[in-house]
């Protein structure tokens, strides 16, 4: 009892100081909308040039259980944004995220068998890590729309499974 | 079909249903956010397991090199239980999600 109080105190200290650090470039719901799309086909862009380049078995089923479920999330987000008449919005994390997306799909281009799996799933992890702690820190946070947010955190939910289920792959390639 | 044909078909149905002892029950499971729940069911020969996909996607039951259920987003699947055992399943698509029926005699 006494852990959990104390954890869920310092995650609330960390939120609090993370939320007041960012107060002044809080992303506004359609920049959100943005960000969030963006994240997705980013990974639904690796996951095409996996299945193309793998002839792996396991890299590519897990690449087509990533093209799959971040397909079918945007689909939602998309649905999302036209019901709420949110007009998603271009700004600077997605363009980073774009331009950071488009070097490592030429450097694993340049990568063939066992070294582009490696590479590939190596990238996986720390994508859904870095996608996963923007969405906690500061994407859901952020929102206002409660579905919107409620979308962000069933994706959440999603890429942390993604993220374990890579960490695995990872680990059988060794 | 001849008038015998459909006599003996009434009479094996018959037979069949005075020889189960109580009536079959559906069991329900809940697929939503990528959790089965319950995760763990109890249920008897010819007993019927309901998925629920709540999700917005596509998930599986499926059994270690046996069956597998295919779960499609925003649908319901049913599987008839067909006899006494421990059934661990995993979604193919999303490994981190478990649950377990235990299925005992009739």
């Amino acid at each position: 009892m006494s852990v959990r109080k104390y954890s869920l105190a310092l995650v609330l200290a960390l939120l609090g100081a993370t939320t007041a650090a960012q107060a002044a470039d809080k992303p506004t719901d359609p920049q959100i909308a943005h960000i969030a799309y963006t994240a997705g086909a980013i990974d639904v862009a690796a996951a095409r040039q996996a299945i193309a380049k793998s002839r792996n078995k396991v890299v590519v089923s897990f690449a087509k259980d990533m093209l799959r479920d971040h397909e079918a999330v945007n689909k939602q987000a998309l649905a999302l944004v036209g019901k709420l008449n949110v007009k998603p919005e271009d700004n600077a994390t997605s363009r980073a995220l774009s331009d950071a997306a488009g070097k490592t799909k030429a450097a694993l281009a340049k990568l063939r068998g066992a070294a582009f799996d490696k590479a590939y799933v190596a990238n996986e992890v720390a994508f859904h890590q870095q996608v996963n702690g923007a969405l906690q820190t500061l994407l859901i946070p952020s929102a206002s729309n409660a579905e919107l947010k409620g979308l962000l955190e069933t994706g959440l939910k999603i890429f942390q499974g993604h993220g374990q289920h890579a960490v695995h792959v990872a680990a059988e390639l060794r | 079909m001849r008038a015998e044909h459909v006599l003996a078909a009434a009479a094996t149905v018959m037979l069949v249903a005075t020889s189960v002892p109580a009536r079959a029950e559906t069991i329900q499971v809940m697929v939503d956010k990528l959790v089965f729940t319950p995760a763990q069911v109890s249920a008897k020969v010819g007993d019927t397991i309901e998925w629920i996909n709540r999700d917005i996607l596509a998930h599986t039951a499926t059994v270690k090199g046996g069956m597998e259920v295919m779960i499609p987003v925003k649908k319901t699947v049913r599987l008839t239980l067909q006899k006494a055992e421990a059934i661990d399943y995993y979604c193919r698509f999303h490994p981190n999600m478990k649950g377990r029926i235990t299925v005992s005699a009739p």
